[in-house]
């Protein structure tokens, strides 16, 4: 992404300088933001990570001693992160396909001819979740799921089948958190998406039907390619997103049982919580390695086919 | 027409499925709370209460909290709708050295987790004593990435001809930027608005480690540590999870214009 410049008006080395000044106070709020809130932070953690840090250092942060990269050898490791590392992975090769598939779903059958005014109703209804509060999604839903009192249980109780204890139960756990992450995110994409067929010009799927295409076909070789971009958007930002899930495990299992919902960001809170700052300062700093490079990957990937 | 109907059905039958579970949150918080372990449950309440609201206020403190998530959430919203349109508006029109390694770093924020700079962000806010401050909650807020961009995508679409005319006139940058170009922005800002609301309204984890007294809490945080040491006092975290979810899908019903416009302006550019 490049800014366009179009300075027809602000020619000459006067009329240069006194605009340069100028728009530096327009931005400036924004640089010292980041040089303060961001840049600064993100190099503070990474030095912390190589340091004993802990809480009771706050005081006097610069008397902390520096431990090489023992706290890098002590994460790979520590059982819980190992696990909360594998936990994450699972998490996001899971949900993110559901995700887009339910988004792809969603927004095709919105655009198969369906009347404006329910196609907005329906459009508006599959969104909302995604712009409520995950923490007080996810103490209803943990409602929900209560082995005895919740709804879901009680349904199937109905029907003669006994529900399971689905958020004390290992192998349920996480799969139930992943399933209603898809639930809650996929309206977003699906109002990408939607944007972006509507953007596909009728005359490519009529060029297509006169060369004899099939519905599949037409989807196969005008939808799926018009829709690339997109597809990589909303891949690379879901998957940024869901890299860093926290409180969905936070309020509905604290992590448990034994581990098995405990995600990354999570294992980094618990440890935040605990005071071991340059521990946890090295668990970021993995975290974020792996994000960049896979956002950087899915670039890659997403381009080059 | 038969696949249509099919298409009707299929997208009913989901519609239910997501929209359910917020209906039957909002039911259970006007139930007893021996009616909320009822089995077999009832869909409306038998007994409508406000027991669990009444409980909420007394336990919770919930006035406080609604007023402490619209504090937080007002202050950040007006932070962004001046700085991210000031420094857009530098973006968009105005030329200056460096300008395109500011914006890189615009990119480069947008990609950073808050997760992976919260505890250097927090020690930071320690160090200058505004732990446990409504500012410290709020000042690393007051300027979004994805603020900035929308208002530079938006202001780069203003005609230079309205800028350059009255540059010819004499006035000067602020003045330009003042009453020329925010007030044609009134659309993006309120695009802009209501992202910065929701996002403030929403967010957890930041508030979670900056607010560490009760009389600080913002709601998502009051919620999520009432509903770690009251587990199993459904009642009153369902109402508490409806008193947080709720103000946003009201707005959402009524604005989801700016929403929609908010995501076809950022996410497909």
């Amino acid at each position: 992404m490049t800014v366009r410049e179009r300075t027809p008006l602000l020619r000459g080395p006067r009329g240069t300088l006194r605009r340069t000044g100028v728009a530096w106070i327009f931005v400036t709020p924004f640089v010292v933001m980041f040089a303060v809130f961001w840049a600064g932070p993100l190099l503070a953690g990474l030095g912390m990570s190589f340091t004993d840090m802990r809480s009771t250092d706050v005081r006097d942060p610069l008397g902390v001693n520096l431990v090489g990269v023992e706290n890098y050898l002590r994460l790979f490791d520590d059982e819980l992160m190992r696990q909360a590392a594998l936990n994450t992975l699972v998490f996001v090769v899971t949900a993110l396909p559901l995700t887009l598939a339910l988004g792809l779903a969603a927004a095709l059958a919105l655009n198969s001819g369906i009347a404006r005014l329910p196609a907005a109703f329906f459009r508006l209804g599959y969104y909302l979740p995604h712009i409520t509060s995950i923490i007080g999604i996810a103490v209803a839903w943990r409602f929900l799921l209560e082995p005895d009192a919740g709804p879901v249980n009680q349904v199937l109780g109905a029907v003669g089948i006994d529900g399971p204890s689905w958020l004390a139960d290992e192998s349920l756990a996480l799969p139930v958190i992943i399933v209603m992450t898809a639930w809650r995110s996929f309206g977003f994409d699906m109002v990408v998406f939607l944007a972006a067929l509507q953007g596909i010009p009728r005359e490519l799927y009529e060029a297509a039907e006169v060369d004899g295409a099939g519905r599949w076909d037409r989807f196969r070789s005008v939808t799926l390619p018009m829709l690339r971009p997109v597809l990589l958007f909303c891949t690379v930002y879901s998957s940024i997103g869901f890299t860093q899930f926290l409180e969905e495990p936070l309020v509905m299992t604290r992590g448990g049982p034994a581990g098995a919902t405990t995600s990354a960001s999570l294992a980094i809170y618990n440890e935040f919580g605990s005071g071991n700052y340059g521990y946890a300062g090295a668990a970021a700093t993995v975290l974020f390695t792996v994000i960049v490079a896979l956002a950087v990957l899915q670039f890659r990937v997403g381009r080059s086919r | 027409m038969r696949r249509r109907w099919s298409t009707y059905a299929l997208l009913t039958a989901g519609l239910v499925l997501v929209v359910l579970p917020f209906v039957w949150t909002v039911l259970t918080s006007f139930k007893p709370e021996t009616e909320i372990r009822r089995d077999p449950p009832a869909f409306l309440p038998l007994e409508w209460t406000l027991a669990n609201y009444d409980l909420l206020l007394a336990k919770m403190n919930i006035g406080q909290v609604f007023l402490n998530s619209l504090i937080v959430a007002v202050a950040v919203v007006a932070g962004n709708l001046l700085f991210c349109s000031m420094v857009g508006y530098a973006f968009a029109k105005l030329s200056f050295r460096w300008k395109n390694a500011v914006f890189a770093l615009v990119l480069v924020q947008m990609t950073v987790p808050a997760i992976v700079v919260m505890i250097p962000q927090f020690v930071l806010v320690a160090k200058i004593g505004l732990v446990n401050t409504f500012l410290g909650i709020i000042l690393p807020g007051l300027v979004t990435p994805l603020g900035v961009f929308l208002m530079r995508q938006f202001i780069m679409d203003i005609p230079d001809e309205l800028i350059h005319a009255a540059r010819v006139d004499g006035a000067r940058e602020f003045r330009i930027f003042f009453t020329i170009v925010l007030p044609l922005c009134k659309p993006a800002l309120a695009t802009l608005g209501l992202i910065t609301f929701l996002g403030s309204w929403n967010n957890f984890l930041w508030p979670a480690v900056v607010a560490q007294s009760e009389d600080l809490y913002t709601l998502p945080v009051a919620l999520a540590i009432f509903s770690g040491y009251q587990g199993t006092q459904y009642g009153l975290l369902i109402a508490g999870a409806v008193v947080v979810v709720l103000p946003i899908l009201t707005l959402f019903v009524f604005l989801q214009r700016y929403f929609i416009q908010g995501i076809a302006s950022t996410g497909i550019k």
